[in-house]
Parts: C-alpha cells; sequence; structure tokens
C-alpha cells in the first residue's frame, strides 16, 4: 500500500510521473469496494441474460403448452417450471426482466433530462426564476405520486409508453434538487470566475464546466434512481396496472406467482429472486460509487 | 414558530389545490363513467342521472362547485354506492389503514432504533456486519414479495396465522400485515440510527461524558441517542409516503378493507368523488405528517431554526 501513498519511491528520479484524476481516483476507490464490484459482474451478467437469454430458451414467452400445467423446475424440458397456462417460467422471466429493465433506464432517462436542465437552469439563473422553479418542486414533491401514476394509469389506459412517461415524470423532482443546489455552489467557485474573467461564454462555462462538475452526485442519483423505478413499476404491475399480459414484467410475474404460490412455489421464488438480485446489485453500485465520488468521506 | 407554521400552510394550500385539479380533471379524462354497467343505460335515464349529480354542466363550472363544496367541507355523494357520502366512506375505512400504518411505524421505530444502536455499539464486528446484511436486504425486498412469502411460511405451512381477513383487528391478523409493512421501515431506520450514532459516539461531548466516569448506559440513552436520533425525525414525512404505497400492496395481499385498497377499486370504476377525496385526504395527511416532523426536528435540535 505505501507504494501508492509514496509515488516517488517507486518512480526513479526522471521518470514521468503520471497524474491521476479525479475520476481514475474514484474508479480506482470503486474498484477496491467488493460490493460493488460484485453488483457490476451481477448486473452484467443480468442484462446479458436479459438480451440475449430469450433467443437461447426453446421456448417463447407467450407460447401455450397445454401438457404442461404448473410443470414444476426441471420437468418436461422446463428448467424453471411452467405457468398455469404451461407457459415456461425460464423464458417470462427474462422476457420480464428485459422490460423490467428497460423500464428502469428509459424512465430514468426521462427523470435525468428533465431534472439536470430543471436544475441547473433553475440553480444558474438564481434569483426569482429559481424561487418560482423550487416553488413548483416543492408543490409537486409533496403530492402523493403513486395515486398520480394509478390516476393515470387508469386514465390513459396501461401501456408500456406511458409507464415510462408517468415514473419519470415523477422521479425528476429529487434529480433537479441535487442538481440545483450543486450549480449554485460552483457558480460561486473561483475557477468559474477564472473561466469568466478568461472570456469564456455562458454556454461555454456549464458545458467545459458546470456540466462536468455534475456529473458525480448525477452518476450516483441514477444509480439509484434506476432500482426505484423498477420497484414502482413492479408496484403498478402488481396491481394490476402495469405491463398487461401476455408481455411480462418481474412485477406481474410476482403478482401472477403470489397468487399461485400454494400450487406452485416456483412461480413466485424465482421471480422474486431476480427481482431482489437485480435492485441489490444496483444499490451495491450505487452506494459504492457514492462512496467512490463523495469527497467528503476520504 | 407561529410564522413558520403559517408560512408553511401557506405552501400547503396551493399544493392541495395543485391535488385537487389535478385529479380532477386526470379523472375526468378517463373514458367511461360510473354509470356504465353490463347492461346498457337507456338514454333518458343515464341523462337523468347525470342531471341528478350535476354531470350534465360544462366540466369548468362541475370543477367551480367540486372546490366550492370542498372548501365548505362537503365531498359529494359517493357516485357507485347508492346513499353514502364520501365522508361516509372515509370514514368506515380509514381505520383500518391508520392502525396498519401506525403500528408499522412503531414497530419499524422500535425495532430500527434498537439494531441501529447494537451494530454502532459494534461497529465493524460480526453483530454489526449481520444487521447491516439484513438491511440491505430489508431495502431491496419489496413488500410485495415479503407479504406473500410471509402467508406461504406462517399461514399456508405452519398454519400459525391467519392468512388474510380483518377480523375486526384481532392481533393475529394484524401481524403478518404489520410485520410485512414495517421490514423496510426497520432496514432503513437502523441504518439511518447506526450512522447516526457512529458520528455522536466519536464526537468530544461524549467522550467528555466516558472520561467522567458516567455508566455506558445513560451515555448512550441520555446522551448520545437524542443527537442520533435527529436525523430520523426529517424521515417522518418520506416514511409516510412510504407505508401509504405499502399499504396499498398490503390491504390487497392480505385482503383488508383499508383505503388503500378501496382506492384501486374506485378509480377503476370511475367513482370520482369517492377517489378525489382519498386522494386529497392523503395529500393533507402526508402534508400534516412533513410539518409535524419539521417542528420536531426544530424542537428537538437547537441548532435548527424555523427562520
Amino acid at each position: 500500500m505505501t507504494q501508492t501513498l509514496n509515488p516517488q519511491a517507486v518512480h526513479p528520479p526522471g521518470a514521468m510521473v503520471r497524474g491521476r484524476s479525479l475520476w481514475d481516483d474514484a474508479a480506482r476507490r470503486l474498484m477496491r469496494n467488493r460490493a460493488a464490484v460484485g453488483g457490476m459482474i451481477m448486473l452484467g451478467l443480468l442484462v446479458l441474460a436479459a438480451t440475449i437469454g430469450p433467443f437461447l430458451v426453446p421456448f417463447s414467452y407467450d407460447a401455450i403448452h397445454k401438457n404442461d400445467v404448473w410443470a414444476p423446475p426441471l420437468t418436461a424440458g422446463h428448467l424453471l417450471g411452467a405457468d398455469a397456462l404451461g407457459r415456461d417460467l425460464l423464458a417470462r422471466l427474462l422476457v420480464g426482466l428485459r422490460v423490467s429493465l428497460m423500464i428502469g433506464l428509459v424512465a430514468t432517462l426521462v427523470s435525468l433530462v428533465i431534472g439536470v436542465s430543471w436544475g441547473a437552469v433553475a440553480g444558474y439563473a438564481g434569483g426569482a426564476l429559481d424561487e418560482v422553479m423550487m416553488r413548483i418542486v416543492d408543490v409537486l414533491y409533496s403530492l402523493p405520486f403513486i395515486f398520480f401514476v394509478i390516476l393515470l394509469t387508469v386514465t390513459f389506459g396501461s401501456n408500456i409508453l406511458l409507464i415510462f412517461v408517468a415514473i419519470g415524470a415523477v422521479e425528476w423532482l429529487t434529480m433537479s434538487r441535487i442538481v440545483r443546489g450543486q450549480t449554485r455552489s460552483l457558480k460561486q467557485k473561483e475557477f468559474i470566475e477564472a473561466a469568466r474573467a478568461g472570456g469564456l461564454t455562458q454556454g461555454g462555462i456549464i458545458i467545459r464546466h458546470i456540466i462536468p462538475n455534475l456529473l458525480g452526485p448525477v452518476v450516483v442519483y441514477v444509480t439509484l434512481t434506476i432500482p426505484a423505478v423498477i420497484l414502482a413499476e413492479s408496484f403498478l404491475s402488481f396491481l394490476g396496472l402495469g405491463v398487461q399480459p401476455p408481455m411480462a414484467s418481474l412485477g406481474t410475474l410476482i403478482a401472477s406467482g403470489a397468487q399461485e404460490m400454494e400450487l406452485a412455489w416456483w412461480l413466485l421464488a424465482f421471480p422474486s429472486l431476480a427481482m431482489v438480485v437485480s435492485l441489490m446489485s444496483f444499490n451495491f453500485i450505487g452506494d459504492g460509487l457514492r462512496d467512490a465520488i463523495d469527497p467528503k468521506d476520504r | 414558530m407561529l410564522g413558520f407554521i403559517g408560512r408553511r400552510l401557506l405552501v400547503a394550500i396551493p399544493t392541495l389545490f395543485v391535488v385537487i385539479t389535478l385529479a380532477f380533471f386526470m379523472m375526468r379524462a378517463a373514458p367511461g363513467s360510473p354509470f356504465d354497467q353490463d347492461r346498457r343505460l337507456s338514454p333518458e335515464i343515464e341523462a337523468n342521472v347525470m342531471a341528478k349529480y350535476g354531470m350534465d354542466r360544462p366540466l369548468a363550472a362541475q370543477y367551480v362547485a367540486y372546490v366550492g363544496g370542498v372548501l365548505h367541507g362537503d365531498f359529494g355523494p359517493s357516485l357507485k354506492y347508492k346513499d353514502k357520502t364520501v365522508l361516509q366512506i372515509l370514514g368506515q375505512n380509514y381505520k383500518v389503514s391508520v392502525i396498519l400504518g401506525g403500528s408499522a411505524m412503531t414497530l419499524g421505530a422500535v425495532v430500527g432504533v434498537s439494531l441501529g444502536i447494537l451494530a454502532a455499539l459494534r461497529q465493524n464486528g460480526g453483530v454489526d456486519i449481520g444487521i447491516m446484511g439484513v438491511a440491505v436486504l430489508g431495502v431491496c425486498i419489496p413488500t410485495f414479495v415479503t407479504a406473500p412469502l410471509l402467508v406461504l411460511l406462517f399461514g399456508s405451512t405452519l398454519q400459525w396465522l391467519p392468512n388474510g381477513g380483518w377480523n375486526d383487528g384481532a392481533l393475529a391478523n394484524l401481524i403478518l400485515p404489520v410485520t410485512a409493512l414495517a421490514l423496510p421501515q426497520v432496514a432503513i431506520i437502523s441504518r439511518f440510527t447506526r450512522a447516526g450514532m457512529i458520528e455522536v459516539l466519536s464526537s468530544n461531548y461524549i467522550r467528555t461524558a466516558r472520561a467522567k466516569g458516567l455508566p455506558a448506559g445513560s451515555i448512550i440513552i441520555r446522551h448520545a441517542l437524542r443527537s442520533a436520533l435527529l436525523p430520523l425525525v426529517s424521515y417522518l414525512g418520506p416514511a409516510s409516503a412510504g407505508l401509504l404505497t405499502g399499504s396499498l400492496v398490503v390491504e390487497k395481499i392480505f385482503n383488508l378493507p383499508g383505503l388503500g385498497k378501496f382506492f384501486v377499486v374506485s378509480a377503476m370504476q370511475r367513482d370520482y368523488t369517492v377517489v378525489m377525496g382519498m386522494v386529497i385526504f392523503y395529500a393533507a395527511l402526508v402534508l400534516v405528517l412533513n410539518l409535524i416532523a419539521d417542528l420536531l426536528q426544530a424542537v428537538l435540535d437547537p441548532r435548527v431554526s424555523l427562520s
């Protein structure tokens, strides 16, 4: 360990000492965090399974097999068993995982775009505009959002696109608060003043200096938003308001599994396991990133 | 203090107004009407029914009338349950949800704080790692997974506790739903408490108390806990929101006659007034809890000022 602490000791005089950027530093700390690395490996496997998995399973997620109703795992060629219609659970699980991950990603992107632009504008502009914009966030924040998502899906019917928008539109609030706070404190830093004195334009300052410095907290928050979104979607699906059959998401699989758990435990067990493992991977990565990027804990 | 409460109420009023407006127009934009039945009503009867509830007027007029009613404490009649007003329906169903949420919060706080203290006292020891491992699981396993598993284990397999139903709030019927609802809270609260305790235990005044020879128990309870629990108070608001979403799931799984279950059903049936009443009720509840949390924090923590 002394080697990393004292570069002079390993580098003979005259050799080039390569500087370490903030991001190198963060990556190093992240790699030393076992839970985070485990989470990344797990997540990689899950993403791989969700993308190519469905092509490797010899059953289609919506193909009904009359003879395989409630076939237990490892029978009739169904690795994880089959459901009440004889549909292969593994095939449905992989498709459900794909849908859940996709919803998590897309809805988070929606919230990222809205949240970052809203927060950056409010924080950079300051004054009355900032006041008004953040009051709006305050008001929206205290809405019982889950009721509005329920109302939305009841109103417009449940299609995946709407779920993306509804969840993303709710999750941007925290993001905008984080970004605004960061922007405000960055704005007063000397290096921004120096850039301004050096003649850099406003847009240039935002792109070259503000946004790169926002990246840390935003990345951390994104990795924590994805599991929150997956959870929200599953929650809706559990109430019967999310993804509609024969399509599956982890939430719909758990919901139908819970209804039939006394007849077929595997229908509840495997989707639940997939759900827990994916949420855990994201949370481990998020926590690890926060520890790695947040300079407070150094 | 009064000024603070006043200012917060000034924010609360537009918030409630936005809630009412959004919910009203979203509900009305939904296709279908509360009077849709298996057999179609004849146009004359339908027109009659619509007129009875004032739904033949333009939407804007209905909106104004509704807001006016709410300001007078009149939430209108239910459109699905004849002869019942929204307030009567809320009054019949809120008890289940409040008992569930209240017990879950209490259980979560007691167990969570105790576990958090234990973990902090044995920082990085086996107990700490064990408790925090369980806490991580508790955060990651959603209620709609734990609840069916609890039913499967203690209800169907061991047959110790009933699978569901309310049964006038008998203890046996409460145990499983409250546990399911409290588990995520236990996880979150124990993490909060642990972090707070570790920070406080390394502070100077605790060292002073130790140097003076005070017994360990009194240091923890009288000196450390008070400031370690401060962050928890501000968690009260988000916690109530979490319990709210959790209770939707728990009431469905355990078949409990609470507001959450009622809400989803009413929304599907387009019972406009009942849905509106519930949304307003919950929004007001969350606002009040947030206000209480802020006030408590100011009372407990002299560093926080309300201005």
